[in-house]
């Protein structure tokens, strides 16, 4: 370097400093920046995945933001005169043909739909993915809860803001859609059919929906998103980021990199990753072709209509459920589209309730910031891995006509196999699970107890065989031993000291079961203790 | 930063929670931070230059790459489709702006990883954690503070100001919701009316021509509308929601439902094209079982019987037209269907 680009840098300083110094006079940045520009931050490969979401999200807005410079959200009905030659002449929304325009006029334009209908895809599945880490791991125990409940908002949000999107271009498939959900709403006893008129503007289809659809899509629900998101964030650094037990690390510290320089290098250099990936992914494969079926009309459909994924298990349960419609007293209850509606609800429920129930199990009123690993709390890795499995028969539900036609079996037996195997597929999944979790733990045991296996079979003086076992590091033997295993509740004697009954609610009983069914002997391996350790390490050596 | 400093999770050990759950303790004790261990760029000088070198390689490629996507963005036509082995044909805007700006981008993010990986540090270091929960003074300040400004405020003792005003604050959102009546009409009878009525004569959706009875084949599927309803209509996509028809000719033999016998014309049947599960139009028929499928749910109904659900999510049968033949000859309904066409409602009863 030269003297003189020294003495710039060196006069340059300063002003960079006066900068700062006149918005620290106004915003107090110097004390933000104390407590947070070094920052720490654990490192394991799944603290990305919410980054995933994060940057999907922000590439989701910002390609968003592009496509409303050209998309005219009105159903007033215009002749194609575009140059996407198939449609030409043909009668269609204007939000129609303003995304063929977007598609085949706009140069870009394509690209920009591409990667905004790619990203939202990945946005949700990456969000059901960093919600199967948070759990599985226990992450959102306290004082994480709320911050699990912004994460849940942000996927049921995420879904629906997706649903309004992907409804927006008024091609057949997306109409469609539209049309299964307001039957859906019209099963709704007693308010339906006044739903279906307010939200529609009158009857099916009507000229409003898209211009409303968009104003949800575009304002109210990425509004809110943005603001769960920025608090989901805070309470991130609030709370600081959870870690996995290992040498030197406590539920009283955090070990990691600093966040300037290392991980504004690593999660900076990440957003531009992802946003790279879904780039490529939007150049090569095609998402939405929505020029390929027409223009919205009711009395049209194609076949293998498919919603994005994340609504496929709300399309699963509306599939496989029986018809059942009860007619009484001049009314009608429509259980065959009703019921899935509210199991819908009731299984994206089962997530945001979790926490709490688990901490009422436990009562374990501490904070936890070691992660658990996934096989040391096998009930519940159990129970997530049944629910994982519901979700998944629901979706091969979904996509049952998809399944049939790709693997030339019958639907009739697709949808019978999903219905039985929607009960049944989480039972023999949880004790699957459980059994597994099991297994590894003892399997932990016996690597603490007799150290690992070393792969080096040694001949004894009298011709027996052995493998060696090499003992574990205390850095290892300490990782595999850190977690915390509760004993189960008990009910207690059933009269008190003065012989009196005591009174034991309804509550307090299940809560008591439930604890036996998470902690009890057989549903958890008693990690290895330092007498049983000492006792086999001086008692006949390692072998 | 040595890893004696590091406070144990001993404290835990004893812990025990209000509720009575044990928790076991930590049997191996922590032996603290591992020392750090240098990574090759850390010692050897080449190994960091060879490192940095490969950052701004990437850099540089971004740079590039951007051109590219501008230049790609100057010379392809919007409507170029170019063939590009295994994708087929492909729009050439899209692939080559999409892939400059995927490369660009990704080895912005590639460079600064690799950067941060293997040149900045990584020594671990430790932060500790404090409590989320206040300390006792903490709270106690807080509870005092707000008993102060509550007493302050005299809402306890003026019961008659807190009760107006939280009976105004309770009031006031009603505005609101009052105002959204006008997102639409009342659902009235709405649902249960349809285009069709006596005399209308059923016009074929294909051709734009009413139909006579000989146009419908034994084994074909029909679709129609009714007499006076233009493609180009203002409100054409709600009458058809409603109004559209298939069309069927059964050997009258094979027509199972009395009913049903009694409302077609020499075997021809005419149904609600609308599926009364949610609503989709149905389009697959098989000529041999006169089952007729819709395409989203798989709902399988039976035309030769009544249009009775034999498979599916559907709750009910197909609503039936009842149709005749006009003086001219031509097929024409004889009413409105006597049951609400499409997906059950609460009032439908």
């Amino acid at each position: 370097m030269s003297t003189t680009t020294a003495t710039e840098t060196k006069r340059k300083a300063p002003a960079g400093e006066r900068v700062a110094d006149w918005a620290d006079g106004r915003l107090g940045i110097y004390s933000l920046a104390k407590a947070n520009m070094r920052k720490i931050f654990p490192d394991h490969w799944s603290f990305m995945l919410g980054e995933i979401c994060l940057y999907s999200f922000l590439i989701i807005i910002l390609t968003g933001v592009y496509l409303t410079l050209f998309f005219h959200p009105s159903m007033n009905e215009v002749e194609y005169s575009g140059s996407y030659v198939p449609m030409q002449g043909i009668r269609m929304t204007e939000a129609y043909a303003s995304t063929l325009d977007i598609s085949f006029d706009v140069r870009g334009g394509l690209l920009i739909r591409q990667i905004h209908h790619w990203a939202a895809v990945i946005f949700l599945a990456g969000m059901f993915v960093h919600m199967m880490r948070v759990f599985f791991t226990g992450a959102f125990r306290k004082p994480r809860e709320i911050n699990w409940l912004f994460g849940f908002l942000l996927f049921v949000l995420g879904m629906f803001t997706g649903f309004t999107g992907y409804s927006l271009p008024d091609d057949l498939l997306s109409g469609t859609g539209v049309r299964f959900t307001q039957g859906a709403i019209l099963s709704v006893p007693i308010v339906g059919t006044y739903i279906s008129m307010f939200l529609f503007g009158g009857e099916f289809p009507g000229h409003d929906i898209i211009a409303r659809f968009y104003s949800i899509h575009i304002l109210l629900l990425p509004g809110i998103m943005l603001g769960l998101v920025v608090a989901h964030l805070i309470l991130v650094i609030y709370h600081k980021h959870t870690q996995f037990a290992g040498p030197g690390r406590t539920n009283k510290n955090v070990v990691g990199m600093p966040l300037l320089p290392v991980y504004m290098a690593k999660a900076g250099g990440f957003f531009f990753l992802v946003f790279g990936v879904i780039a490529v992914i939007a150049a090569l494969f095609t998402i939405n072709p929505i020029w390929a079926l027409g223009p919205y009309r009711p009395d049209q459909v194609s076949t293998g209509a498919q919603p994005d994924w994340y609504m496929g298990f709300a399309e699963g349960l509306i599939r496989v459920m029986p018809g059942w419609e009860i007619n009484l007293w001049g009314h009608t209850l429509v259980l065959g589209v009703f019921i899935p509606l509210v199991v819908f609800g009731l299984v994206l429920a089962a997530i945001a309730l979790y926490p709490f129930i688990e901490s009422w199990i436990t009562g374990d009123k501490r904070e936890h910031h070691i992660l658990d690993r996934p096989r040391n709390a096998p009930t519940r890795t159990a129970l997530g891995v049944a629910w994982v499995t519901s979700y998944m028969v629901m979706l091969i539900g979904g996509g049952n006509d998809i399944f049939a036609t790709h693997f030339h079996l019958s639907i009739n037996s697709i949808t019978w196999f999903v219905r039985i195997f929607y009960f049944l597929g989480p039972v023999l999944a949880f004790i699957v699970t459980k059994r597994i979790c099991l297994g590894l733990q003892r399997r932990d045991r016996d690597k603490v107890l007799h150290g690992r296996e070393s792969g080096i079979i040694k001949r004894l003086p009298h011709g027996e065989f052995v493998e060696v076992h090499e003992p574990l590091s205390q850095a290892q033997l300490h990782s595999l031993t850190a977690h915390e295993q509760y004993k189960p509740a008990h009910l207690g004697p059933v009269t008190d000291e003065n012989g009196v009954k005591r009174k034991l609610t309804r509550g307090e009983k299940l809560r008591v079961k439930l604890s036996k069914g998470y902690f009890a002997d057989g549903n958890q391996i008693p990690k290895a203790t330092a007498e049983e350790y000492k006792e086999i390490s001086e008692g006949h050596g390692h072998h | 930063m040595s890893s004696q400093e590091i406070s144990e999770a001993e404290s835990l050990r004893h812990e025990q929670d209000a509720h009575g759950t044990e928790v076991a303790e930590h049997p191996f004790a922590d032996p603290g931070l591992p020392p750090h261990k240098p990574r090759k760029q850390d010692i050897d000088e080449r190994a960091a230059r060879r490192s940095e070198r490969a950052v701004a390689l990437l850099f540089t490629v971004s740079m590039l790459a951007t051109i590219g996507f501008i230049a790609s963005f100057v010379i392809f036509p919007v409507d170029k489709i170019i063939y590009v082995w295994p994708l087929g044909h492909v729009s050439a805007t899209n692939l080559s702006l999409g892939l400059t700006l995927g490369i660009a981008l990704f080895c912005i993010g590639a460079g600064a990883v690799h950067w941060g990986r293997t040149l900045m540090s990584d020594e671990e270091m430790v932060d500790e954690r404090h409590a989320v929960a206040a300390t006792p003074e903490v709270k106690a300040k807080v509870m005092a503070d707000f008993a102060d400004g509550a007493r302050e405020s005299a809402i306890g003792r003026r019961p008659l100001i807190r009760n107006t005003m939280f009976g105004a604050l309770a009031m006031v959102p009603l505005s609101g919701v009052v105002l959204l009546r006008e997102l639409g009409p009342l659902p009235e009878d709405k649902l249960r009316k349809t285009l069709w009525s006596k005399g209308k004569q059923l016009i074929n959706m294909n051709t734009n021509e009413p139909l006579r009875p000989e146009d419908v084949a034994v084994g074909s599927l029909t679709f129609a509308k009714p007499e006076g309803l233009e493609e180009h209509a203002e409100d054409f996509n709600n009458q058809i929601a409603k109004a559209a028809l298939m069309i069927v000719r059964i050997q009258p033999d094979d027509i199972k439902d009395r009913r049903q016998l009694e409302w077609s014309h020499d075997g021809i049947v005419a149904f609600s094209k609308i599926c009364t599960h949610v609503g989709c139009p149905i389009s697959l028929y098989e000529q041999q079982t006169h089952h007729v499928l819709c395409p989203c749910h798989q709902s399988t109904f039976d035309l030769s019987d009544g249009a009775r659900v034999i498979f599916g999510p559907a709750g009910h049968p197909l609503p039936q037209l009842r149709i005749g033949v006009n003086d001219k000859g031509y097929l024409e309904a004889l009413g409105d269907f006597d049951v609400p066409v499409g997906p059950a409602f609460w009032e439908r009863g």
